[in-house]
C-alpha cells in the first residue's frame, strides 16, 4: 500500500514542486499584503494626499539637518553593529563549538537584554554607570575622587553600548548555531596539511560562516540603523537618527507629509542594504555537510581554551547580564532612605515591591496583577511564534530553492524591519479601524503586529540552515521513493529543527518585548508586561519605582525561563540530528 | 450607510418579533467608547457607577500620550474610534478644534466649573481637570546647603542655582513643553530664547522625558539622581507620600511656586464627531463633571478636579501647593507657534 502510494507519487514530485510554488508563495504575500503593504499605503496615502504640504516637505528633506540625521544614523549603526560582532563572534564561537556546564543558563542570559524595555535598562545602565552609579562611586571611593570619573550616559558611547547590550544576543544566537554544524573535518584537513591555525581560520572557517555572520551583522545594523528608545533615553536629546525624526515629525508635530517622506527614504535605505545583503550571500552561501553538535562540540579540557572560555564569559556578563543584575537587586532594596539618613546607597532588604504588585491600593480599574500581565504577554508571544513559524517555516523552503520569484520576493520580505514602527503603528490604526477589517478590539491585532516584525527574523533563522542542505540529499531520498511529505519529515525537518527552535526564540523575545506598537494598540485593560511598567513609571513615588523594577526583574526571569523552555524543546532527533 | 444599518435593524426586528416568544427580551447593554491616553486612571466603583445607572457598558481605548491620542482622533476622523474622547490637554486643544472633530455640548454642570478653565466658547470641549507643572525641588538637598528656594524663572541662571536643573525636551515630553510655554509666557515669544541661553551657561541639563528626569536625574525621587530641581508636577510631592514605603509627615519634595514659574495644563473632553451614542456620551460628561469622578481623579491621576464642590484628599490638602499665578500662552499662539517655538528651542540648546 505506501510502496504503491510512493510509486506514482514519485513521478508527480517533479511536477508538484512546479505547481505548488505560487499556491505556497500566496501565504506569506497574502500576509505581507494585509498586515504590512495594506496599512503601509493607508498612511502613506493619507500622509502625502496633498500636494501643496507635499511639496512643502520635499522642500524641507533638502534641510542640511536631514543630511545630517541621515548621515549619523548611518555611521552609528555600522559602529554599534562591528562592536557588537566583535562581542558576539567569540561568543558564538564558545557557545557553537564547546560544550561545558551552564551553557544553556549562558546562552538564556545573554538573551534577556533582547526584550527590555528602554526605560528600565536605562535605569540598569544608570545604576550601575551614572554619575552616582554603583561603579562610579566605588572608583570615587577607592580613588579619593570629588567627581565622578565615567561619565558615559547622554555620549555616543552610551548609544554604543546599549546597542551591543541589546543585540549580541542576534549574532550568538544566528552564528553560533550555524557554527555548530559546520563539519570539523574540513578544519582538521588544513591543520594535517600544514595550515596555521590563522590561515586555517582565515581560508576555511571564515568562508563556511561568512554567510551567518553577514545574516547577522545585517539584522543588527537594521535594528541599529531605525534605532530609537536607545538614542531618545540613553543618548540624550541631542542625539537623533532618522526613526527618531520620523518619531517627532509624527507625534510631536503632526507633519504627516514629512513623516512619510523621511519613512520612504528609511526604507530605500533598508531596501537597498537588503538587496545589497542578498547580492554577497548568494556568493558566499554553499551547500554543507551539516554535522551534529554532538561531533562538532568539545569539552574544554585543555588549560588555554578554558582561560579564553572564563574571559569570553566574563565579558559577556560584564556586558550583557551585569545591568540586568544591578537592576534586579535594586528591585530588593529599599530604596528610602531612613528618616535623618541621607546616604546614596540605602541599604536594607525587602521583598515590599514585589509584594505591592499583588496589592489594587487603589481600587483602580485597569489593575492587573503580574500573573495577569504575564499572561496577556505570553498569550501574545505564543501566538506570535505560531504565526511566524507557521508563515517562516514554507517561505523560508521556497526561498532556498532560489528561484527567480524567490529572488525577486527575498528583500520585500525583509522591508517590515526597516519600516518606521510610528508609521506602521499609524497606519495599523488607520487601516483596521474599518470594514472590511475592523481589528482594533481584536485580540489578534498584537500578535499581527509582532508577527510583522518577527517574520523577518525567522526566515533569516530558517535561511542559512535550509540552503546548507545539499540537494543531492533530498533528490536521493525522491529516487528512492519517499513522498514528499516523507523527504520533508526526515530529510528537511531534522535538518531545520535546530533553526527553527532559534527561530521561535527569536519570535517569543521579540514578541515579549515589543513596546513601539505595543503602547500604540494595547488595550488598558490587557496591558502587555513592558506596557505595565511603563505605568509604574509614570508616576512619582518610591513605591511605584520599585515596583516597575520588581516587574522588570520578574520579566527578566520569566523570559529566562521561557528561553530555557524553548532551548530544551527536542522533537524526537529534531535539534540533535 | 445608515439606511443600510437600519435595513438591518427592522430585519432583525422582524424575525425576532416573528419567533413570536413571549417573555421580552432584555435590552442588551449598549456600549459606551472612551478613547483615552495612557496615563487614564479611575476606580472601578466609579465606572461601575455609571454603568448601572444608564445600563452600559464603558470601554476605554487607551492610545499613547496625549498628543498621540488627539492625533489618532484626527487620523480617523470619518471613522470615529470612540464615542468620547478625553485628555486633550490646553496645549493641543487647537489642533484638535481645527481638525474639526468634537461635536459642541454644554453640560448643565458647566455652570459650576470657574470660567479660567472654560476655553472653548463654542463648548466643543468641556474641562475636566487641571495640573501644573512647577519645578520640584529635592527638600533635604535645599536644607543641608542651606539654599534659598528660586523666586522667579531669572533667579535660575544665578550662579547658586548653576548645575541643579533638569528639564525635559519639549519637543517630546509634555512637561517639558508646558515649562517652555511658561517661559514663553513669561519673557514672550522674543525674550524665551534668551533666557534658555542664560540656563544653558548655567549648566541646565535636559533629558527627552519625564521618566529619566524625574527617576534618573532627580535627587529628590527614589532614582537618587544628581539634580535637586527637576520640571514635574504639583501634584508630585503629594504623590511621593502616597506612595512612599512608610507614610512620612512630610513630602521630601516640594514645588516651586513663585509667580510666573508654572505653567497650568488642563484637561478636556469632548464628544467625537459622528457618534451614534451621543445621549450616552453626553451623560458621560455630565459624570465626569460630577462629584463622584471629580472627587476620584486625584488619587487615580494625580491631577486636580475642576469642579470646586470635590473635595479634595488630604494628602493633596496637606502635601500639594498650587500656584497663585501661573504663566500663561493662549491656546491659539501654542498652536500657530509651538512648533517654531521648539525648533528654535532645538537649535538653542541641543545642536
Amino acid at each position: 500500500m505506501l510502496n504503491s502510494t510512493n510509486k506514482t507519487a514519485y513521478g508527480k514530485v517533479e511536477k508538484l514542486k512546479v505547481n505548488l510554488q505560487p499556491v505556497l508563495w500566496l501565504l506569506p504575500l497574502a500576509f505581507l499584503g494585509v498586515c504590512y503593504f495594506y496599512p503601509l499605503g493607508a498612511i502613506l496615502r493619507y500622509s502625502l494626499a496633498e500636494g501643496e504640504h507635499t511639496a512643502s516637505a520635499l522642500a524641507a528633506l533638502s534641510d542640511p539637518y536631514v543630511l545630517r540625521t541621515l548621515w549619523f544614523t548611518i555611521w552609528q549603526a555600522a559602529l554599534s553593529t562591528l562592536l557588537t560582532l566583535l562581542v558576539g563572534l567569540p561568543g558564538a564561537y564558545l557557545i557553537g563549538r564547546y560544550r561545558f556546564r551552564g551553557k544553556a543558563l549562558l546562552r538564556a542570559l545573554t538573551a534577556i537584554p533582547f526584550i527590555m524595555p528602554t526605560v528600565v535598562v536605562a535605569a540598569g545602565f544608570n545604576a550601575l554607570l551614572g554619575a552616582r552609579g554603583w561603579i562610579n562611586l566605588g572608583l570615587m571611593r577607592a580613588l579619593q575622587l570629588e567627581t565622578p570619573p565615567l561619565l558615559i550616559v547622554n555620549t555616543l558611547w552610551a548609544i554604543l553600548l546599549a546597542h551591543v547590550f541589546y543585540n549580541t544576543t542576534i549574532v550568538i544566537r544566528l552564528v553560533g548555531d550555524f557554527w555548530a554544524r559546520l563539519d570539523p573535518r574540513m578544519t582538521q584537513a588544513a591543520r594535517n596539511l600544514g595550515a596555521t591555525p590563522w590561515r586555517t581560520f582565515t581560508h576555511i572557517t571564515a568562508p563556511l560562516l561568512s554567510p551567518a555572520v553577514l545574516t547577522a551583522a545585517m539584522l543588527v545594523f537594521i535594528f541599529n540603523f531605525t534605532s530609537f528608545g536607545v538614542i531618545l533615553i540613553l543618548g540624550g536629546p541631542r542625539f537623533a537618527t532618522l526613526e527618531v525624526a520620523i518619531y517627532r515629525q509624527t507625534l510631536n508635530f503632526f507633519n504627516l507629509p514629512l513623516a512619510a517622506l523621511l519613512s520612504l527614504l528609511q526604507l530605500f535605505c533598508t531596501l537597498g542594504l537588503t538587496i545589497a545583503y542578498m547580492r554577497l550571500a548568494a556568493r558566499v552561501s554553499r551547500p554543507l555537510n551539516a554535522c551534529s553538535p554532538q561531533t562538532t562540540q568539545r569539552r574544554l579540557t585543555t588549560l588555554r581554551t578554558r582561560l579564553a572560555a572564563g574571559v569570553i564569559i566574563i565579558v559577556l556578563l560584564a556586558l550583557l547580564v551585569a545591568p540586568l543584575g544591578a537592576l534586579a537587586a535594586r528591585s530588593t532594596f529599599k530604596l528610602e532612605a531612613d528618616r535623618g539618613e541621607r546616604g546614596i546607597v540605602t541599604t536594607g532588604f525587602t521583598l515590599n515591591y514585589y509584594r505591592e504588585l499583588f496589592t489594587n491600593r487603589r481600587q483602580s480599574l485597569f489593575f492587573v496583577t503580574p500573573i495577569e500581565t504575564i499572561g496577556v504577554s505570553l498569550r501574545n508571544a505564543l501566538l506570535t511564534v505560531v504565526l511566524s513559524l507557521g508563515l517562516g517555516l514554507p517561505t523560508a523552503g521556497m526561498l532556498a530553492r532560489r528561484t527567480r520569484l524567490g529572488r525577486w520576493l527575498d528583500p520585500i520580505l525583509m522591508l517590515p524591519l526597516g519600516t518606521s514602527a510610528v508609521t506602521l503603528g499609524f497606519g495599523f490604526i488607520i487601516a483596521f479601524n474599518r470594514p472590511p477589517l475592523n481589528l482594533r478590539a481584536s485580540p489578534l491585532l498584537l500578535p499581527l503586529a509582532h508577527t510583522l516584525v518577527a517574520f523577518p527574523f525567522v526566515i533569516r533563522s530558517l535561511l542559512p540552515a535550509w540552503t546548507s542542505i545539499r540537494p543531492q540529499l533530498r533528490q536521493a531520498a525522491a529516487v528512492l521513493g519517499s513522498s514528499p511529505s516523507r523527504v520533508w519529515r526526515e530529510i528537511d525537518l531534522p535538518l531545520i529543527g535546530r533553526a527553527a527552535i532559534v527561530a521561535a526564540a527569536f519570535a517569543f523575545t521579540i514578541s515579549l518585548g515589543e513596546f513601539g506598537a505595543t503602547a500604540l494598540l494595547s488595550r488598558p485593560e490587557f496591558p502587555t508586561v513592558p506596557v505595565a511598567i511603563f505605568r509604574y513609571l509614570s508616576q512619582p513615588g518610591a513605591l511605584n519605582y520599585g515596583q516597575a523594577l520588581a516587574l522588570s526583574t520578574l520579566l527578566m526571569i520569566f523570559c529566562g525561563g521561557g528561553m530555557l523552555a524553548i532551548e530544551s524543546l527536542r522533537f524526537g532527533t529534531v535539534g540533535e540530528i | 450607510m445608515k439606511r443600510n444599518a437600519l435595513h438591518t435593524y427592522c430585519v432583525l426586528a422582524l424575525l425576532l418579533t416573528g419567533c413570536g416568544s413571549a417573555t421580552p427580551i432584555p435590552a442588551s447593554p449598549r456600549t459606551l467608547t472612551v478613547m483615552t491616553h495612557d496615563s487614564f486612571a479611575v476606580s472601578e466603583e466609579v465606572v461601575a457607577e455609571f454603568q448601572a445607572q444608564h445600563s452600559a457598558i464603558v470601554q476605554f481605548l487607551a492610545a499613547g500620550d496625549a498628543g498621540t491620542l488627539v492625533n489618532q482622533a484626527i487620523l480617523n476622523k470619518d471613522v470615529p474610534l470612540a464615542d468620547v474622547i478625553f485628555g486633550i490637554d490646553n496645549t493641543l486643544l487647537t489642533r484638535a478644534l481645527e481638525a474639526d472633530i468634537l461635536e459642541a455640548y454644554a453640560s448643565p454642570l458647566l455652570a459650576e466649573i470657574p470660567a479660567q478653565f472654560k476655553l472653548d466658547e463654542e463648548q466643543r470641549v468641556t474641562p475636566v481637570d487641571f495640573g501644573d507643572v512647577c519645578l520640584n525641588y529635592d527638600k533635604a538637598y535645599f536644607a543641608e546647603h542651606n539654599l534659598a528656594l528660586p523666586e522667579s524663572l531669572e533667579d535660575l541662571t544665578a550662579p547658586e542655582y548653576s548645575n541643579l536643573l533638569v528639564v525635559e525636551n519639549p519637543a517630546s515630553s509634555s512637561p517639558g513643553l508646558a515649562f517652555l510655554l511658561a517661559t514663553v509666557g513669561h519673557f514672550g515669544p522674543h525674550g524665551y530664547l534668551d533666557f534658555w541661553v542664560e540656563l544653558r551657561a548655567n549648566g541646565v541639563k535636559v533629558v527627552e522625558d519625564w521618566e529619566t528626569a524625574y527617576f534618573t536625574e532627580f535627587s529628590g525621587s527614589s532614582g537618587k539622581g544628581p539634580y535637586p530641581l527637576v520640571v514635574s508636577y504639583a501634584s508630585s510631592p503629594p504623590a511621593e507620600v502616597i506612595f512612599a514605603e512608610e507614610q512620612p509627615e512630610e513630602a521630601p519634595t516640594g514645588s516651586v511656586i513663585a509667580p510666573d514659574t508654572c505653567f497650568r495644563q488642563i484637561e478636556f473632553v469632548g464628544i467625537l464627531r459622528a457618534t451614534e451614542n451621543r445621549d450616552l456620551a453626553e451623560a458621560w460628561i455630565d459624570f465626569m463633571l460630577s462629584p463622584t469622578f471629580q472627587n476620584d481623579m486625584p488619587m487615580q491621576m494625580f491631577v486636580f478636579p475642576v469642579n470646586p464642590r470635590a473635595e479634595l484628599p488630604t494628602e493633596f490638602i496637606q502635601h500639594a501647593q498650587l500656584a497663585a499665578q501661573p504663566a500663561t500662552v493662549e491656546p491659539d499662539d501654542i498652536t500657530a507657534y509651538r512648533e517654531e517655538w521648539i525648533e528654535s528651542w532645538t537649535n538653542t540648546m541641543l545642536r
